[in-house]
């Protein structure tokens, strides 16, 4: 077996390597020889094609991402600690507590092997934050499938499911959220976004250097084995005799044990301040992690990839330096303290071992048997990739998607008519009760969760002595975004906005995990583009900047994109979690009242629940955002928490006021009497935005009212709660709350049964 | 009163059982698996957790480590030992207690505020609730499933051993609804719930919790009186 | 390198809720009359020759690790 050395390289230039196979362009390869000055043996050609790809370098979006460069770096809590470019955004939360979050997607993979795929994702982005210096302190998963009666979904669901709670509740994190859709558009493509939230004091915040000559770069974690490097295959059969190398498996496994050692023993190496760099290994593995910390350094870089530890010791250096193995971490320590870097690892049982050092210079330098594989500049691997300014077209057929509106849809002409598609709007797969899912996450771990599903957004405790916490959603309309991809982003913001602002936080920064088709479909591009300027404009009206991001491109099935899906995050702060408001009626003889705009909107019925559940339709145009009216529920919502005026709130949006009115019954067991003012069709369904559901002690109405007033509100109070166990629309109908409830949780179970493996 | 709290590789609600045991008025230890030391603490938890992974069973390597030899010595001795979840399966491996824990019938992790019935009050853990009480406290697991062979469970029953009892459904098969035991002493309990996630409002949906380390203290209380009655 | 075999079963009268879920699964698929019970293989490579006091080393390993002896049974053998 024979290794493509340096010297091999420069002696025969006119070797063919299998750069496209590797997924590398004419014009990439090129520049990789340009850069050289030579072509790249196949361990740099490893490198580059992992780095270059579309996952690791970002190269159709970052045109459009650099747009987010324009918002301020400044929350309404003051300016951020750390933003786009690091592992995660910083926030600071005040009390010299800071907040690190962070969504990232593993779409793929979990429609490969859904556990494993789902699995791996939490770990990838657990690390992340892990790597910011942060304790990591809750996740959230926001899950899209095809139908739920289709037959791929339970096979897919209840594995992605499982691989998210198996590894999240391993790892005594918290699962405090999230969101479980379901769409054809994603029946062979099923999208798994992970968020994961760490907490850490301002002073531990660390980010990745590598500086200091003479200092050890460590390798920590699990060894090194074949794990998702089918494509590297290519590579090895280049290297290999006659025999070839063995299958490389192309899914990862994960090991969340090893993990759970990782975090305890990545902390304590922070606690002893003995961490100069560090870096996750995720996707592309030791090629990211050395090229990553090199570059941002002030030296180079010697790794020697003989030290690194093998579980597999038929694994060439192309594959070790590509390979996705798990539970990875590699960091920058000062000599000195070698001593007590190993004797913190031996503590948590953490293999840990020296793989090379900071030198002087500024090359990355791998060898292999004593021969020089790799001679790079690691900036060149790790932010000098291709950059490529797409082609963008909007769709022909936008036009007529928006012209087939849902006026012409039959309107429910009866009582019995309304309540037949109010209890199936209320009890369709995307409104049902989510419990199946949820319940086979941990909530409760460390004993600091305020809120957890189904509640608006998932709230933390994060200082036990005053109360500070913090919310987390994530949304996604992609109904709205695939009408308008502009508008449905901003509807997409609005509702992440509102759902943390309804709990009685303030909504202060964002994440986005943006879940598009194929970039060489100028169509795509065109949303996408779309998509991050509508992001960029309700963020610079709600004055929430943007923390950092994910894309997942070429999400479809055969030739058939997803709709866009951009996902955000929203995080929020509230000073006291004790104040915090919950979806749920309270008490017999609350009011009912619907606070929004005091000028209502327009529409809402195109892209709607009832649009989907009632007629199978998506056309028409979204309703548009109101921002002034989004900052004004969330002040009023924030006082209102403060002063304790509110018994319940819960936001509108999918679904409408049906969908709100239903679940805020549902969870407090009570009954509901309303009587709308106009058509009770429109009112019940229209998913216009800025909207809440209160309920509160008939004595807070008229401070309610001014308060809402005061921030240009308007608070219309729509009817009562009550003991007796039924929803009625005085006028039109009334609904048994019992046969609702039992409705409502039967959706999902009766789909997938009680285990679901059945 | 002072309470240990073991950790293991792979512990998870230590820290959460530390912060009960504070709330409760008692000073918590924090006791490392791989250490042979007790640091003369009054009692211990076993807190929940997947220990090593839970790779073999759950439980299974846990029970070997160093820390739990000498938590052995000291149960048989009287110490009262508390094993919630992951602790009640190493209590278990470690045949403080009788019986295991397999897969749930379901088959899946399931996380609900689980009812129970109180059934005996005649345990370290268990003297500051009624008999017969009704409490509500979190379950989290997928390996709660109690099962022993008939003589043993018939033996608990008689001797009223069943401490704890799932009510308004089972949820993961266990014989007889047994969520929770205790040896024949009374001073070592095991239970799938989790009574330290129970403590405060804000985070649970009851403090049913506290009856436990209200209990704890209860009989700590009681045994200093008699030592000190016994030496007067 | 040689090499020792233990399996270990759920006892007969012991529950087996994932053998059983996979009993259910296969009749569904269309193998009737098939009845499962789901145990764990280890496999235990020796260093040098396997003898009696080895298998003795395994029984013990097994009796007190690998298996639950209140649930489960074991076999240990030498592999062929």
């Amino acid at each position: 077996m024979s290794v493509d050395t340096v010297a091999n390289a420069k002696a025969t230039p006119q070797v063919q390597q299998p750069w496209a196979e590797l997924g590398l362009k004419a014009d990439e390869y090129e520049s990789i020889k340009q850069i050289l000055g030579r072509r790249p043996t196949s361990c740099e050609l490893a490198m580059y094609s992992v780095m270059w790809s579309e996952h690791c370098s970002y190269k159709s979006s970052k045109v459009h991402l650099a747009r987010f460069g324009q918002l301020e770096k400044t929350t309404p809590r003051g300016p951020l600690l750390a933003g786009i470019g690091e592992q995660a955004g910083v926030v600071d939360v005040g009390q010299g507590w800071a907040v690190t979050f962070k969504a990232e997607s593993h779409n793929h993979p979990s429609y490969v092997e859904p556990y494993q795929g789902a699995a791996t994702g939490v770990g990838g982005i657990v690390r992340d934050i892990l790597a910011m210096g942060a304790r990591p302190v809750a996740s959230m998963d926001s899950l899209r499938f095809g139908k739920l009666d289709a037959p791929d979904t339970a096979r897919v669901l209840p594995g992605i499911v499982a691989g998210v709670g198996g590894y999240g509740n391993c790892l005594g994190l918290p699962n405090i959220g999230g969101e479980v859709v379901f769409d054809d558009c994603y029946y062979g493509n099923p999208l798994v976004n992970a968020l994961s939230v760490g907490v850490l004091r301002h002073e531990d915040l660390h980010l990745a250097f590598a500086r200091g000559t003479g200092n050890k770069v460590i390798l920590y974690g699990a060894t090194t084995g074949g794990d998702g490097i089918g494509g590297a295959s290519v590579l090895a059969s280049e290297t290999f005799d006659a025999d070839g190398p063995a299958k490389r498996p192309s899914v990862q496994v994960g090991d969340p044990f090893m993990e759970k050692l990782l975090i305890e023993c990545t902390l304590e190496l922070f606690q002893a301040g003995i961490i100069n760099g560090i870096q996750d290994l995720g996707a592309a593995g030791i090629s990211c992690a050395t090229s990553e910390l090199a570059s941002a350094g002030d030296g180079g870089m010697h790794i020697d990839l003989d030290l690194v530890p093998l579980r597999d010791n038929t694994l060439t250096p192309e594959e070790i330096l590509m390979s996705e193995s798990q539970e990875r971490m590699a960091c920058v320590v000062e000599p000195a303290n070698l001593g007590k870097f190993f004797e913190i690892c031996a503590k948590w049982e953490v293999l840990a071992t020296v793989i090379g050092e900071v030198t002087e210079g500024d090359r990355l330098i791998i060898d292999w048997h004593g021969e020089t594989v790799v001679d790079v500049d690691p900036h060149t691997v790790a932010h000098e990739g291709p950059v490529y300014q797409r082609p963008l077209t909007r769709p022909a057929w936008q036009d007529t998607l928006i012209a087939d509106s849902t006026d012409k849809l039959p309107r429910p002409q009866t009582g019995i008519e309304l309540a037949d598609q109010f209890l199936a709007v209320v009890t369709s797969p995307n409104q049902a009760d989510k419990s199946w899912v949820t319940d086979q996450y941990d909530r409760y771990v460390r004993g600091n969760t305020a809120l957890a599903q189904p509640q608006d957004s998932g709230m933390l405790r994060i200082d036990e002595a005053t109360g500070l916490g913090v919310a987390l959603a994530t949304d996604a309309n992609a109904r709205f975004t695939m009408l308008d991809p502009f508008v449905g982003a901003e509807l997409s913001l609005c509702e992440a906005y509102r759902n943390v602002a309804v709990t009685g936080a303030e909504p202060v920064a964002i994440t986005d995990c943006l879940n598009f088709g194929s970039p060489e479909d100028p169509e795509v591009m065109w949303q996408f583009s779309q998509a991050i300027d509508g992001l960029i404009k309700g963020c610079q009206a709600l004055g929430t900047p943007v923390t950092g991001g994910n894309v997942s491109f070429y999400n479809r099935t055969g030739e058939v994109n997803i709709m866009p899906t951009p996902l955000v995050g929203m995080l929020g702060v509230i000073d006291d979690v004790r104040q915090r408001v919950k979806a749920g009626f309270r008490a017999e003889g609350d009011l009912i009242a619907l606070v929004g705009p005091a000028t209502p909107g327009t529409g809402g019925i195109d892209g709607s629940a009832w649009a989907q559940v009632v007629h199978g339709h998506l056309g028409g145009k979204p309703p548009q955002p109101d921002y002034a009216a989004e900052q004004g529920l969330a002040k009023l919502m924030i006082q209102a928490a403060k002063d304790k005026l509110l018994a319940s709130a819960h936001d509108l949006s999918d679904g409408g006021l049906a969908v709100a009115l239903a679940e805020s019954a549902i969870l407090g067991g009570l009954g509901a009497q309303v009587a709308l003012a106009g058509d009770d069709f429109e009112e019940l369904f229209n998913e216009r935005p800025a909207r809440a559901l209160l309920s509160f002690d008939p004595e807070k109405r008229d401070v309610l009212t001014s308060l809402a007033n005061a921030h240009g509100l308007s608070l219309q109070v729509i009817g009562r709660v009550t003991s007796i166990e039924e929803i009625s629309v005085a006028g039109s109908f009334s609904v048994s709350l019992v046969d609702l409830t039992r409705a409502w949780r039967n959706t999902i179970p009766a789909a997938l049964g009680i285990g679901g493996q059945d | 009163m002072r309470v240990g709290v073991v950790t293991f590789p792979g512990s998870l609600d230590d820290v959460d059982a530390r912060r009960a045991v504070t709330l409760t008025g008692g000073e918590a230890v924090s006791l490392w698996h791989a250490s042979d030391s007790l640091q003369g603490v009054d009692a211990v938890i076993l807190p929940g957790g997947f220990s090593y992974g839970d790779y073999l069973r759950c439980g299974a390597i846990a029970r070997f480590s160093p820390v739990m030899a000498e938590v052995i010595k000291a149960a048989h001795a009287g110490l009262p030992v508390l094993g919630i979840c992951n602790g009640f399966q190493v209590l278990c491996e470690a045949h403080l207690l009788p019986g295991a824990l397999i897969r749930s019938d379901r088959r899946t992790f399931y996380c609900k505020d689980q009812d129970l019935r109180v059934e005996s009050t005649d345990t370290v853990w268990s003297n500051a609730f009624t008999p017969g009480q009704q409490i509500n406290i979190i379950i989290k697991h997928g390996e709660g499933n109690y099962q022993a062979d008939a003589e043993t469970v018939k033996m608990l029953e008689d001797e009223n051993r069943v401490v704890f009892r799932y009510i308004n459904g089972n949820p993961n098969g266990s014989l007889h609804d047994i969520a929770g035991i205790t040896n024949e002493r009374g001073n070592v309990v095991g239970l799938m719930p989790h009574p330290e996630h129970n403590v405060d409002p804000v985070t649970a949906p009851t403090r049913d919790g506290i009856g436990f380390f209200e209990s704890l203290a209860r009989y700590l209380g009681a045994l200093a009186s008699r030592t000190q009655g016994g030496t007067a | 390198m040689a090499k020792i075999i233990v399996d270990v079963m759920p006892k007969p009268e012991i529950l087996d809720p994932q053998g059983k879920a996979i009993t259910g699964s296969l009749a569904r698929l269309g193998y009737s009359g098939l009845s499962v019970r789901q145990g764990k293989r280890f496999e235990i490579e020796v260093d040098g020759e396997i003898t009696p006091e080895r298998l003795e080393q395994a029984t013990q390993a097994a009796d007190s690790l690998l298996a639950n002896t209140t649930i489960e049974n074991y076999v240990v053998r030498v592999d062929q």
